[in-house]
């Protein structure tokens, strides 16, 4: 077996046995990334001379000593680049860490790559990068999903052992689905932001990418937490997501919302999601109907929401105190025309338009204020489905991977791509999704995601429930030929 | 209510310069998102009170004491124009 073919688990134990050292670990991505990233094209950069130095002092004994861990170009690593894949931050280069770097750093673990994203984290495909669109490892012709594209890919192509990405309206959940591998979001203020470039600050969390659900359990473990320096983290205990794991799933129930299994969704996937319950059921899980009535309204109180909150965050994009900045200005007003137009790609700056015209005098209550409205009964929509049971199963994407370009100027339509993630968030629930089968389209294998959908703050029995289903079957096993 | 969209106005609210080419195309396609999401008029929201954080906190402290941060240096770093530790702007007052 390749090195670079083990989980976060396998490695730690290579690791700990002194059968390999940190910095073989390093070496062995780099001629990996070598190989397969120019197919794929999942990293916008990466320093491997900063990683190797940090792979010869790494304490393998630490809860990932000696792991390196590939980072959403979204997340802030000192000296590093923090281009959010925008025009607008080429050059940037941090000055510090954000939280989750710290932890990662405390417990051992290497920040090694920086991978490719939507710009701005907008979008459902990572064809809105400024630098280049990544490619599905299953088939190099079609998007990895988004916005953390990069993020799933690296994961799913053995280019990294594990990546953290961000996630507001599915951006962890559907490109993990979409490339073949586990995404967790976690509970909101379950994880700090301090340090991530804020999209929608009411609905961004940040969450692991992984092979395995166990992994996924061990990189919460150490991101977890309250931070004083996002107001938002809550003070809720960590504890092991790992300890739960392997329990038998008997007195869990587990919810089918009948507004998740419509016309619309791509028959392999339904058949897929629906063998899995029934795998569940097996498994010794009582299934019961649960109902969402407000689902419909997810997606428009979402492109409200999310686009009001980034075009109050994006203002910082001024061109004054880092970014690009037009030349020549001719006075403040011109320079920040200019520099937003010349910095900006089109959905940043659509979803800019759409955010400010909805908090616009006159249209705020009309728009802003009934989607927060409606949000808290989407809100209390899963408060009343989790009295009836313990988890939430559903397709993380209503499709497999789509092609690139099929959908890149029809907004609308790409927005749809999120139906079944966008609630997660707005509820601020923790949600998970893994590889439940493939769609075979046009003699090619895609992969096809379960998503689970949790209690906020429960992820410990998320995880279990995750596990059990990913132990029990083989899916996760299933590599991508690449040339 | 999409019917007074105009992204001309709204992007000059966001100090957003537009071409021509953009200005048309956002036009149409944010008339067809907002005639989608004004779908949501139709919901009953009668008492129920807005969301604005899913599980919110209200009255965050912390201790207000002073802690290293970035050094002017630091600070000044990723600045496109700067000058005697400061940013530098075209000039506001005439």
């Amino acid at each position: 077996m390749e090195l670079t073919s083990l989980s976060v688990a396998g490695l730690q134990q290579k690791l700990r046995a002194k059968e390999v050292s940190p910095a073989d670990t390093v070496r062995a991505l780099e001629a990996r990334i070598a190989q397969v990233d120019p197919q794929i094209h999942g990293y916008l950069s990466r320093d491997f001379d900063a990683a190797l130095k940090l792979a010869e002092s790494a304490d393998v004994s630490l809860p990932l000593g000696g792991v390196p861990i590939a980072i959403k170009d979204v997340i802030n690593v000192t000296g590093e680049p923090c281009t959010a894949a925008s025009k607008i931050l080429l050059g940037y280069r941090s000055n510090y860490d954000a939280t989750v770097i710290r932890k990662l750093r405390a417990a051992g673990a290497i920040p090694f790559g920086r991978t490719n994203l939507d710009e701005f984290a907008m979008g459902s495909s990572t064809e809105n990068s400024a630098f280049g669109r990544t490619n599905n490892p299953w088939d190099t012709s079609r998007v990895p999903g988004g916005s953390s594209g990069g993020s799933a890919a690296v994961v799913a192509s053995h280019e990294a052992f594990a990546s953290l990405g961000s996630d507001t309206g599915g951006s962890i959940r559907q490109p993990a689905a979409l490339c073949g591998c586990v995404g967790l979001k976690p509970t909101y203020g379950r994880v700090s932001r301090f340090g991530l470039i804020a999209f929608a600050s009411s609905l961004d969390q940040i969450g692991p990418f992984t092979k395995t659900v166990r992994d996924a359990g061990l990189l919460l473990n150490v991101i977890s937490g309250r931070d004083p320096q996002d107001s938002t983290s809550l003070d809720e205990p960590v504890p092991d997501y790992t300890a739960q794991l392997g329990r038998d799933l008997k007195g869990v129930r587990l919810g089918l919302p009948r507004e998740y299994f419509i016309e619309g969704v791509d028959p392999q996937v339904d058949s897929a999601v629906r063998a899995a319950i029934k795998h569940y059921e097996s498994l010794g899980a009582e299934i019961v109907d649960v109902s969402l009535p407000n689902t419909e309204h997810a997606v428009g109180v979402y492109y409200i929401i999310a686009t009001a909150e980034a075009s109050a965050n994006l203002a910082r994009f001024d061109g004054v105190r880092y970014g690009h900045r037009a030349p020549d200005p001719t006075g403040l007003l011109d320079q920040y025309g200019r520099t937003r137009e010349e910095g900006f790609g089109p959905e940043v700056k659509r979803r800019i338009i759409l955010g400010t015209y909805v908090l616009s005098s006159g249209y705020y209550d009309a728009y802003y204020l009934r989607a927060q409205k409606v949000r808290t009964l989407i809100r209390d929509d899963f408060t009343k489905a989790f009295e009836k049971c313990d988890a939430i199963v559903c397709p993380t994407s209503p499709e497999p991977a789509f092609k690139a370009g099929d959908r890149s100027d029809d907004p609308l339509k790409m927005y749809l791509a999120d139906i079944f993630t966008i609630a997660a968030n707005l509820a601020g629930i923790c949600g998970i999704s893994v590889p439940c089968g493939f769609a075979n389209v046009d003699g090619r294998q895609l992969p096809i995601g379960l998503q689970i959908l949790g209690k906020p703050f429960g992820e410990a029995q998320l995880l279990q429930i995750a596990d059990a289903y990913e132990q029990s079957t083989d899916w996760h096993n299933a590599q991508p030929t690449l040339a | 209510m999409s019917a007074a969209f105009d992204v001309r106005y709204t992007a000059q609210l966001a100090r957003l310069n537009l071409s021509e080419e953009e200005t048309a195309k956002f036009q149409a396609q944010l008339s067809q998102v907002l005639a989608y999401v004004e779908k949501l008029e139709k919901v009953d929201v009668t008492g129920v009170e807005p969301t604005a954080h899913a599980n919110a906190v209200f009255n965050v402290f912390r201790q207000d004491v002073p802690r290293d941060w970035f050094t002017p240096e630091q600070a000044l770093s990723n600045a496109p124009r700067s000058a005697n530790q400061l940013f530098v702007v075209p000039k506001v007052i005439e």
